[in-house]
């Protein structure tokens, strides 16, 4: 590859990658995010390569393996472009119909269509499909157009030209364009974008550094992962946008060493970038020099707070470290000023600068401007990335485009932003999804994870497993965070093992707060969040605990007692053959019975009665 | 000479200290008693115990709990060490480490003097509280570092690299001369639960401390098993 050294250049470099790609009459993409890899896009890719080659298509159409379509409850995806046909669940045996069908025929290969789950209507085209239809996909929506290990694909959907336009402009312009954007932290706190670059610009110091944090690690989330490993350049683009307004010349990547894919996709993009020179000694002949390289973090959850990811970063122990107002804008990395941004946020700056601050603006609330990424998970029919424009309320995301909880059980809660965020209630579902409404009603917008629990799901339970992932994580510098989480877990698991006393609430609620007034860093101020707000909206649940040593949700499983209903039991025998610990007794025939002292009840009896005869009781 | 150039109020007192002074330091220059436990004078401050929080309100924004051993001073802060929401948190903070470390006389010592007489959790019997002091020492003032943190939450330990002593281990003994757990406190818990604190409970129990009858270490017991220690530490 030839560097590029103008402006003028890049454009005629564009030029010549859309003409070579305009050969190509039809596109085949093949989603290759995480999720699809599980499915097994990979086989389903390796085919397509096979088949194409074989019907001697490969130079009339073009197989594009790339990042995540979002979809990922129906993977492994493959669309059809320019029609965008999509298909879903895609089989490698189904690959050779799709090329006979769709490819040579142009017809569409019905029972590979997406089916509503209401109207059993097959859909066509993706931009009709209920989850796609409600969204507004700015950052994601450039993951299904381009293969991430090609920055010419980039190049060619318009990358880089932010990058341009940005290195004409002074950096108080572009700096005072992100603030005039509104533009806010998508790492969860949601700290205004342009003053944290402010700031460092201000700091005094001849070097300072901008990092990526892509240290995702709440559970059920996958979004910073996601568009790193799909559309790295945007990423890219954004560090160099950020380090110039900065003045920044060095940059990292923070990214986590279990996200392989991403750490590949990031590093071939880097390469890429500095091949072209848009990475470098004076990019596109600005004399302004910047290179990024990548930091691998261990997979600790606190080291994706700032104090924490620079420790990690220079080699030490990833400890956060008091910073009330050193802030790491003015003392980070190698105590030099330093500006830490979450994936996203970096990958919003190219499209402000090219969209202009005032595009921006319009979408979101009041306060809280652009989209989200949130990744839906949980009990819901639809599971998968989901981009909106803040201000969209809760049932929208939910019911719309999650197409409402799977299984039709009854809605319960949604856990937004992860171990550091909240369980919010059915009556909160009216609630608009922007930073300063979540955490009113006492969750967070975090990082964007969103977990759908239905009527199965005990709420209790839920706390208890979130304190015991922060257990894990909490690094033990500090007293509150150490010894306030493991004992709030052991106050949680009493009440879920029917030793919970009467005192138990108001002692957890206590030291919940103690534990979010002292800590130190950011996780254990935030990791009282999912028992404060599950004992906000679901006191009864912890109270029928307590009170009645009974778990409505039957999930509980010292307080669950399986019993054989005499009237409906038909002595089949089918339970005491199925119970893997002999506890069932009795004769054919005859009424049998479950001895409680050898029960583990896990409920293997009740899932083969065929008479409804044993029941929780 | 040194230069005030900064004013704050503590506790309702207008006091000043200069620029990069945290309020600890101003504090106790002006005889204001915040009690602390992983801070010592001359080694880095470390924030990790939180029982120096103080309530800080700063300009318009709601008042919040920090450390005070961490937190450098500003004009117009306005700290308040004693009210009734840092009293609570420190007596939060105090029965929690003592559940942790009851066998540790300075654990007992902080939970006494914050009036807890019944500890609600689970007790436990660690021995090392996780200071970070000696670490600190080892590092800071002996040149040593020779000792780590290893292990991350409850696991979270004080060791040697790899359990073995490295020859930048000069034998110094820093680590335990500095160290806060190796007093033993008091032996005279008589029910579960309850710490003794007696010696600072003498109108409740006036009978409470002959001097050792309890086997308490404090000074005037001519038999603490612990004597070579603490004179060591003087």
């Amino acid at each position: 590859m030839k560097k590029i050294k103008t402006a003028r250049n890049l454009e005629q470099y564009r030029q010549e990658i859309i003409k070579k790609d305009s050969k190509y009459k039809k596109i085949i993409t093949v989603c290759g995010g995480t999720g699809c890899h599980a499915y097994g896009c990979q086989l389903v890719k390796q085919r397509f390569q096979k088949e194409l080659q074989r019907n001697k298509l490969l130079n009339r159409v073009r197989l594009k393996f790339t990042g995540c379509h979002g979809f990922c409850e129906r993977g492994p995806i493959v669309t059809i472009r320019p029609e965008n046909i999509f298909y879903q669940r895609v089989q490698e045996n189904d690959v050779p119909e799709i090329i006979k069908e769709t490819i040579s025929k142009g017809r569409v290969v019905k029972r590979l269509l997406y089916e509503d789950s209401i109207t059993k209507e097959k859909i066509v085209h993706m931009e009709e499909i209920p989850f796609y239809k409600f969204q507004k996909r700015l950052v994601l929506g450039q993951n299904g157009l381009l293969e991430p290990d090609k920055i010419q694909d980039y190049i060619a959907v318009g990358g880089y030209s932010a990058l341009v336009k940005a290195l004409k402009l002074s950096s108080e312009k572009i700096i005072e364009i992100i603030k005039n954007s509104g533009l806010r932290g998508r790492g969860g706190a949601g700290f205004p974008t342009g003053r944290k670059w402010e700031f460092c610009r201000e700091a005094e110091g001849e070097i300072k550094y901008v990092i990526c944090n892509c240290d995702e690690g709440d559970p059920g989330a996958y979004m910073d992962r996601s568009l790193l490993e799909g559309n790295p350049h945007s990423v890219i683009e954004g560090m160099i946008i950020g380090a110039f307004a900065i003045g920044a010349k060095e940059g990292y990547i923070y990214v986590r060493h279990e996200y392989p894919l991403a750490c590949r996709n990031a590093q071939i993009a880097i390469n890429q970038a500095r091949q072209l020179g848009l990475l470098g000694k004076d990019i596109l002949g600005s004399e302004f020099d910047f290179d990024i390289k990548i930091g691998k973090g261990g997979g600790a959850f606190v080291c994706g707070e700032s104090t924490a990811l620079i420790a990690s970063l220079e080699g030490r122990v990833g400890e956060p470290r008091d910073k009330q107002h050193l802030h790491t804008t003015e003392s980070g990395l190698w105590g030099k000023p330093t500006n830490i941004n979450n994936v996203e946020t970096w990958a919003n700056v190219p499209l402000i600068i090219n969209k202009g601050p005032e595009w921006f603006y319009r979408i979101g609330t009041e306060k809280s401007k652009g989209t989200k990424i949130f990744s839906l998970v949980g009990k819901v029919k639809n599971t998968g990335l989901v981009e909106v424009p803040m201000g969209m309320t809760l049932r929208e995301i939910i019911f719309d485009i999650g197409g409402g909880t799977s299984d039709g059980k009854e809605f319960k809660a949604v856990q937004t932003g992860g171990p550091s965020g909240g369980c919010l209630p059915a009556e909160s579902l009216d609630l608009s999804v922007d930073y300063e409404q979540l955490s009113a009603a006492g969750s967070m917008m975090g990082s964007g994870g969103m977990i759908v629990m239905d009527e199965t799901t005990c709420m209790v339970d839920v706390a208890k497993y979130f304190l015991n992932f922060l257990k894990e994580e909490s690094c033990g510098k500090c007293l509150p965070c150490r010894e306030g989480i493991k004992r709030m877990l052991e106050i949680v698991t009493d009440i879920t093992e029917g030793r919970g006393a009467e005192d138990s609430l108001a002692l957890l609620e206590e030291l919940a707060t103690v534990v979010a007034d002292t800590s130190l860093c950011g996780l254990g101020k935030t990791a009282p969040n999912p028992v404060l707000s599950t004992l906000r909206y679901f006191r009864n649940e912890y109270e029928n605990h307590v009170r009645n040593r009974k778990c409505p949700a039957e999930v509980c499983a010292p307080l669950l007692r399986y019993v054989i209903l005499a009237d409906c039991c038909k002595g089949c025998g089918l339970c005491m053959k199925a119970c893997p610990y002999n506890a069932i007794s009795g004769r054919p025939k005859e009424v049998y019975t479950i001895n409680q002292d050898i029960c583990t009840k896990c409920g293997s009896c009740r899932s083969v009665c065929k008479f409804s005869a044993i029941v929780i009781g | 000479m040194i230069v005030f150039d900064t004013s704050l109020v503590i506790d309702g007192v207008k006091v000043h200290g200069k620029k990069g002074e945290t309020i600890l330091e101003v504090a106790r220059r002006y005889g204001i008693n915040i009690p602390t436990l992983c801070y010592v004078e001359n080694l880095s401050n470390y924030g990790a115990c939180r029982l120096c929080v103080v309530e800080i309100r700063k300009g318009l924004r709601n008042p919040f709990l920090t450390a005070s051993c961490t937190y450098e001073i500003q004009d117009n802060l306005v700290v308040n060490t004693k009210s009734e929401r840092v009293v609570k948190a420190r007596k939060m903070l105090a029965e929690l480490l003592v559940a942790s470390a009851p066998n540790v006389k300075i654990a007992q010592d902080i939970a006494a003097r914050c009036g807890i007489k019944q500890v609600r959790f689970k007790m436990e019997d660690n021995r090392c509280i996780l200071c970070g002091i000696c670490v600190r020492m080892c590092h800071e003032q002996m040149g040593g570092k020779a000792l780590g943190l290893v292990g991350r939450g409850i696991d979270r330990k004080i060791r040697m690299p790899f359990d073995k002593r490295p020859k930048e281990c000069l034998l110094c003994r820093g680590c335990e001369f500095v160290c806060l757990g190796i007093e033993i406190p008091c032996q005279g818990i008589k029910i579960p639960g309850e710490l003794c604190g007696r010696c600072l409970r003498m109108d409740e129990m006036p009978y409470c401390c002959p001097l050792g009858s309890f086997g308490c270490s404090c000074e005037h017991n001519p038999l603490a098993s612990d004597s070579r220690l603490r004179n060591s530490r003087k």
